[in-house]
Parts: C-alpha cells; sequence; structure tokens
C-alpha cells in the first residue's frame, strides 16, 4: 500500500519536472534567437506575401540567431493604423514598412529612432549613402535618416500605341511636354455623332489622393509644394495655380479628359477598354498593364513643362523606439540584407517597385530584365529628376487640405487660384505650431 | 440570511455576466469619450491636457463638419424612408403564392449576405463612366450623354445611397416578411366577411399590425444610416471635396488619419447625442402609436 502510494508521488514529481524543464526550454532557445517582427502592407497586385515569406526564411537560413516574424498588416493605412495602437497600447512591432510620408508623423508621435544613430561602421555608413538621392528626400530630415526606401514608385505615362496609330501620330513617340501632350489628346479624342466621347485622350486620376498626381504637374513646372522642414506649404506660388490652371483646363476647356473626379482605381482598366489613350499611373501598375493590356503599349516619362519632373511614392522601412538594443541590432542587418543589390533588383522585376539603389541596375538580373523590357528601365531615368512626395508634420490632415481644393477645382466648384487660395489657408492654420 | 436578500443576491449574480459586458464594452467607451473630448490630444512625450470647450469651439468653426453633417442628414432621409418602403413591397410580394417564390426571396436577401467591400468594388465598375453597367444602359440604350457618377458632387452622394438602399432593403424584408406570416388568417377571412376591399384589408389591419415590426426597422435603419460607411472607403473616399463625407467616416479620418483623438471623440460625442436623441424620439413618441398585438 505504501510502496504504491510512493511509487505514485514519484510519478507525480516526474511529470512535474518534465513540465516544467519543457516549459523552460523555448525560453532557453529565446534567450540565444533574437525576434523581429515585421509590419508590412500589400498596395499592388502580384503574390507579395510569398516574397515577403520567401525574404525572411531565407535570411533566416543565414543568420540562425535571428527570427524574422513577417506581418501582412494590410493597406499603407491599415498598417499605420495598426503600429501606432499597437504602439500606445505598448507592444509595436520592431520594423515597419509604411509611408515615406508618414515619416512626420511618425517622428511626432516619438514612435521610431533613426537611422544614422544605429549605423555606427565605416561600411553601415556608406551603405546609407547607397539609394537613390530622389528616395531619401522623403526619408531624412533634420540630418538624420528616419526611413530606409524598399517599396518606392513614381508615376509614369502610359500610351495605347494603337490609339496613337489609328490618330495619325507616331506610335513611338509619347508626348514630350504639355503643350504636346494637349495636341496628341486632342487628336485622340473622339465622338460620335450624337457628340458624345467615345475615346478620351489623356487621364490623370483625381480620387482618393489627386495630390499626388498634382505633383507629377507641379514639379515639372518648376515649383516644390513644402519645404524640408515639413512646416510650411505653398499651395498658392503661381506656379502651382498655373498647373492646377493646365489640368482644370484638359477637361473644361478643352474637353480631351473625362470632366470631374477620375478614379484611380478604374483608371487601368478605363486604359484596357480602350476608353483613354494616355493614363497616369504608378509604376506599380506596371506588371498589371503587362499582363492586361490586350494591345502595344508604351512607358515614358511626364511630359515636361519648365523641366521635367514627377514626385516619388511609396513605403520606408521603419525603426520603432520601443525595441531592444538587440532587435534593433538585428532589424538593421535584416533591413541592410534585403536592399542589397541583388535583392533590391529582384524586388523590382516580382513587383514593378522602383529598385532603390544605382548599383541594383548594374547586376546581371536586372540588366536582362530591363533588356527584354525596357519600360522597366524608365522609372530609374525618370528618379534624376524626381522630388519628394507631400509630407509634412500633421501630414494627412494638411494632404487633405489640398485634396480638397484640387478635387473642387476638377469638379469646377471653385476657380483654381480660389481653391489653392483656401487649401494653403488651412495648411497654414496647421502649420503655425510647428515653426517656433 | 432572508429568503427574500437571497433571491437578491442570486438575480443580481445572474445578471452579472451581461451587466460586466455591457458596462465594460458600451457604457465605459462612452464615457471615457465624453472625457476625452474635453483634453487636448496626448502625442509623443506630451501628456494630454485639460482644455475645456476647446474642442467643441473647433468643431463649431470646423465647415468640413457642418458639411459631413448635413450630408448625413441628407443621406438618412433619402435612405431610410426608400428602403422600408421598399421592404415592405418587396415583402408582400414575396409573402404572396407565386411562382418562383424562393428564387425571389433569396434574390431580394443576397444584397444582405455580400460583405460591403466586395459590393462597393463591384458598384465602382457599375458607375464607371463609358463603359459601365450604368452607363451602358443610359448612354447605350437610353442615348443619354455620358456622366461621371461617383466624381460629380451633384450625384456622388446619390450613387452611394442608392447602393445604401440596395443592400438595406433585402435585409429589412426579412423582418417584414416574418410579421406578415405571424398575422393570423382568421383576420383576412373576417375582413372578407365585412366586405373590406384589399386596399382597406392593407391600410386598416396589416399596416397597424406591422407597426412593432417598422419601429424595429425603423430603429435599425436610423443606426445603419450613420453607421454604414464602408462603401464611401472603396468608392469615393468623401470626395469630390467631402461631396460624399459622412459622419462617421469624418470621425475616421480625424481619428486615424489626422491622429488627433481628442478632436476624434469630439466628434463622436455628437455622433452619441444624434443617436440618442433618434432612440429617445422613437421609443417615447412612436411607441405609443404603437399597437401590440
Amino acid at each position: 500500500m505504501l510502496t504504491r502510494q510512493l511509487t505514485q508521488w514519484m510519478r507525480h514529481v516526474f511529470t512535474a519536472t518534465l513540465i516544467s524543464l519543457c516549459a523552460a526550454l523555448p525560453n532557453v532557445v529565446q534567450a540565444q534567437a533574437t525576434e523581429v517582427s515585421f509590419f508590412y502592407p500589400v498596395a499592388v497586385g502580384g503574390p507579395i506575401t510569398k516574397l515577403i515569406d520567401a525574404f525572411a526564411a531565407d535570411f533566416e537560413k543565414e543568420n540562425p540567431t535571428i527570427k524574422i516574424k513577417p506581418i501582412y498588416s494590410g493597406t499603407y493605412q491599415e498598417s499605420i493604423v495598426k503600429a501606432l495602437t499597437a504602439m500606445k497600447s505598448g507592444e509595436p512591432p520592431v520594423l515597419s514598412v509604411l509611408l515615406s510620408t508618414d515619416m512626420f508623423t511618425l517622428i511626432d508621435e516619438e514612435a521610431i529612432v533613426d537611422w544614422t544613430s544605429l549605423a555606427k561602421t565605416p561600411e553601415e555608413q556608406q551603405w546609407l549613402k547607397s539609394f537613390y538621392p530622389a528616395f531619401m528626400e522623403n526619408s531624412q530630415t533634420g540630418g538624420k535618416t528616419w526611413g530606409i526606401p524598399f517599396q518606392r514608385s513614381t508615376i509614369v505615362m502610359y500610351w495605347n500605341k494603337e490609339l496613337f496609330k489609328e490618330a495619325g501620330l507616331d506610335p513611338n513617340k509619347a508626348p514630350a511636354n504639355w503643350t504636346e501632350m494637349l495636341n496628341y489628346a486632342k487628336k485622340l479624342t473622339r465622338r460620335d455623332a450624337a457628340g458624345n466621347v467615345t475615346q478620351w485622350g489623356v487621364q490623370i486620376p483625381s480620387s482618393g489622393f489627386p495630390y499626388w498626381l498634382f505633383q507629377g504637374l507641379t514639379t515639372p513646372n518648376n515649383v516644390v509644394l513644402m519645404n524640408k522642414e515639413g512646416n510650411k506649404t505653398y499651395f498658392d506660388h503661381p506656379n502651382v495655380i498655373e498647373a492646377l490652371q493646365y489640368w482644370v483646363d484638359l477637361s473644361q476647356k478643352h474637353k480631351v479628359m473625362a470632366p470631374g473626379v477620375i478614379e484611380w482605381g478604374t483608371t487601368p482598366r478605363d486604359f484596357f477598354e480602350r476608353k483613354v489613350a494616355i493614363m497616369w499611373t504608378t509604376t506599380g501598375n506596371l506588371t498589371n498593364v503587362k499582363n492586361n493590356a490586350k494591345f502595344d503599349f508604351g512607358v515614358a516619362m511626364l511630359p515636361a513643362s519648365k523641366r521635367a519632373g514627377s514626385p516619388t511614392g511609396g513605403g520606408n522601412f521603419y525603426l520603432f523606439k520601443k525595441s531592444t538594443p538587440a532587435q534593433q541590432q538585428a532589424a538593421l542587418k535584416f533591413v541592410k540584407w534585403i536592399t542589397s543589390p541583388e535583392r533590391a533588383a529582384q524586388w523590382g522585376i516580382d513587383t514593378g517597385y522602383v529598385a532603390v539603389r544605382p548599383d541594383a541596375f548594374d547586376t546581371l538580373t536586372m540588366r536582362k530584365y530591363a533588356a527584354g523590357f525596357p519600360p522597366a528601365a524608365v522609372a530609374r531615368d525618370q528618379l534624376q529628376y524626381s522630388v519628394a512626395e507631400l509630407s509634412t508634420h500633421e501630414n494627412q490632415r494638411v494632404t487633405k487640405a489640398l485634396n480638397d481644393g484640387l478635387q473642387a477645382a476638377l469638379t469646377g466648384t471653385k476657380k483654381p487660384d480660389q481653391a489653392m487660395k483656401d487649401a494653403q489657408r488651412e495648411a497654414e492654420r496647421i502649420l503655425r505650431p510647428y515653426r517656433k | 440570511m432572508t429568503n427574500n436578500a437571497r433571491q437578491h443576491i442570486h438575480a443580481w449574480l445572474l445578471l452579472l455576466p451581461a451587466a460586466v459586458l455591457l458596462a465594460a464594452f458600451t457604457h465605459y467607451p462612452a464615457v471615457a469619450t465624453i472625457w476625452h473630448s474635453f483634453f487636448s490630444t496626448p502625442k509623443g512625450a506630451r501628456a494630454a491636457v485639460w482644455v475645456g470647450l476647446d474642442n467643441y469651439l473647433t468643431l463649431i468653426e470646423d465647415p468640413v463638419f457642418w458639411q459631413v453633417l448635413v450630408n448625413n442628414v441628407w443621406f438618412a432621409l433619402g435612405t431610410i424612408p426608400l428602403s422600408i418602403v421598399l421592404a415592405f413591397v418587396m415583402a408582400l410580394w414575396v409573402n404572396g403564392k407565386i411562382v418562383g417564390r424562393g428564387f425571389l426571396r433569396m434574390a431580394f436577401f443576397t444584397p444582405t449576405v455580400l460583405p460591403m467591400i466586395a459590393v462597393a468594388n463591384i458598384w465602382l465598375f457599375f458607375y464607371t463612366p463609358g463603359y459601365g453597367l450604368l452607363e451602358q444602359f443610359t448612354v447605350g440604350f437610353l442615348g443619354l450623354p455620358s456622366h461621371n457618377w461617383l466624381g460629380s458632387q451633384s450625384t456622388a452622394l446619390i450613387s452611394l445611397m442608392v447602393v445604401t438602399i440596395w443592400k438595406e432593403a433585402g435585409f429589412f424584408m426579412i423582418f417584414y416578411l416574418a410579421a406578415l406570416q405571424a398575422i393570423p388568417p382568421v383576420l383576412a377571412e373576417a375582413a372578407a366577411i365585412e366586405g373590406a376591399s384589399r386596399t382597406q384589408y392593407l391600410l386598416r389591419v396589416v399596416i397597424p399590425l406591422l407597426m412593432p415590426t417598422t419601429l424595429f426597422v425603423l430603429v435599425n435603419a436610423v443606426i445603419n444610416a450613420f453607421r454604414l460607411v464602408d462603401h464611401i472607403v472603396v468608392m469615393t473616399r468623401g470626395g469630390p471635396d467631402n461631396a460624399s463625407a459622412l459622419l462617421l467616416y469624418y470621425i475616421y479620418d480625424v481619428g486615424f488619419k489626422f491622429w488627433d483623438s481628442a478632436y476624434a471623440a469630439t466628434l463622436t460625442v455628437v455622433l452619441l447625442i444624434l443617436l440618442g436623441l433618434a432612440a429617445l424620439f422613437q421609443f417615447l413618441v412612436l411607441e405609443r402609436r404603437t399597437h401590440y398585438q
């Protein structure tokens, strides 16, 4: 009887030890591996999640002490909501890809740390300088680098070569400046017997984030919309108003672009359906157009006015403050790894994003790809003329002031100069506290 | 312990789970929202400070707030009566003995089960100028000039209202259908013996008997008029120039795009008051005129 009780007791002790051992085991492993959680949004078509997972797995194979945990976090907007609310409740991701324009917002929330102070070795310092300067404009302020370019894009012009031929235009020559674009568009706009338009000459979408497309007009018109400190805007500059007048005139005066606000999301479809001969959209749509256009198409830089130019766009890597030094070092290692020339090239080819550094275009993979598909190089060639996307303190609020003004002008409820003066007044009101 | 006290404790214990949930997810957030609306937005190291009625003064001077409020009133006036009437007519129709009744019921109810985001993406292409389904009819068949439905200030909100009515009517129809089937057939027989016409029967018997359902549907419709904003995100994002922005959509903008949580709380207080007033009106005024069987 006693022996049986004793055996039972021993068995209990044994199980308990085993359980506590098992529980302790992952802790031992965890203490060795640094875990880096990583939020990333998906904003274009294609198997992005698979690509990211593959990158993470490859990196872990080379660095067994680091564990990368990629978390798909929805659209850009959903991602920043998730990252910032997670931070406010105490557990932000270590690393996140968020819009480059959210830099000031993230700094003001004291959510992120800069990469400059983290990159200590000369090699790491050199790495910070390896990206296209156009992409760094949205990634630096106050002499520090806060974002590392990753999924970056820019606006380009796509044209339907067949429709050009039908209109008696050279199908291999895109309009090079504003006057040419207007003249081409006049020839490309078709009306039926009743006077209804069956095919528009040109289309610059204006729903959602018209300010970005508008920068494709203001930049060539030789004006920037904000200062580097992100606390002053120039929405009522004469060149800005002139650019808006050109945009508005395309539909209201010359009637070569559809009236009202044009939906961003359906613009590629309008192009595929031959409802429009020239469209402006992101380079991120390149793969989409390549797969879906049933006709020969061309890709060109945006037409010039006083100069050539286009804004950049897309997302950067940000490092969150609430992380351990070990996690920050691990994140640095991962970001350096994923932005290496070879991987930047591969990422660009797979997604349509612009490879973020010049030496990525010298890699064998990229050279081969660009030789077979020349449009891939257009975005790169345009980068030397590119400027930062509109980004200020209270970014989305200031942006909304401009968006509202642009849409009011495009729908004809306000004159361009009035719309821009109103937008500037609102932006001033918002930004004044940031200019101490 | 007396028997009475024990009964009380028992009752409270039974109520406790529901009370805790209600307090944690309904009452606490509402009170916290009102409380936060009197503070500034905390940012980084700067904590929130008491600002009194500052947020409310901002609100009064905010033109966008007034515009979304007016938009929302039009949205409510346009969607609530129409979707209720449509729901009622559809319910009467599919309650009758007609061929293909099951199919018809399913067709009416389908919009309700589809997720709003998916639906909005489909409608986005319906409204596309040029080759969208709507334009194929109005331009291709009727020969009307093409129109940018979602991209014009005059039609953006109306276009969204149509989607809402389409989505809501089928849902409300189910309630009316259930209520219609609960009306005892003896009433119809009695009315027939008395020589009442179909119209009289409908006006004097059916509609009064459906009043409790109408009240229920009305409460839901009012809440939905302020709650349904999913399709705005997909179809217009409030544009052009706030022409199709509603109050809740603006609250989202302020809260999660501008990160101005204090002002978002202030706007939410307005929403709370509006919904509270609507509920009071419905329960104090309309309920008295409602006949429960």
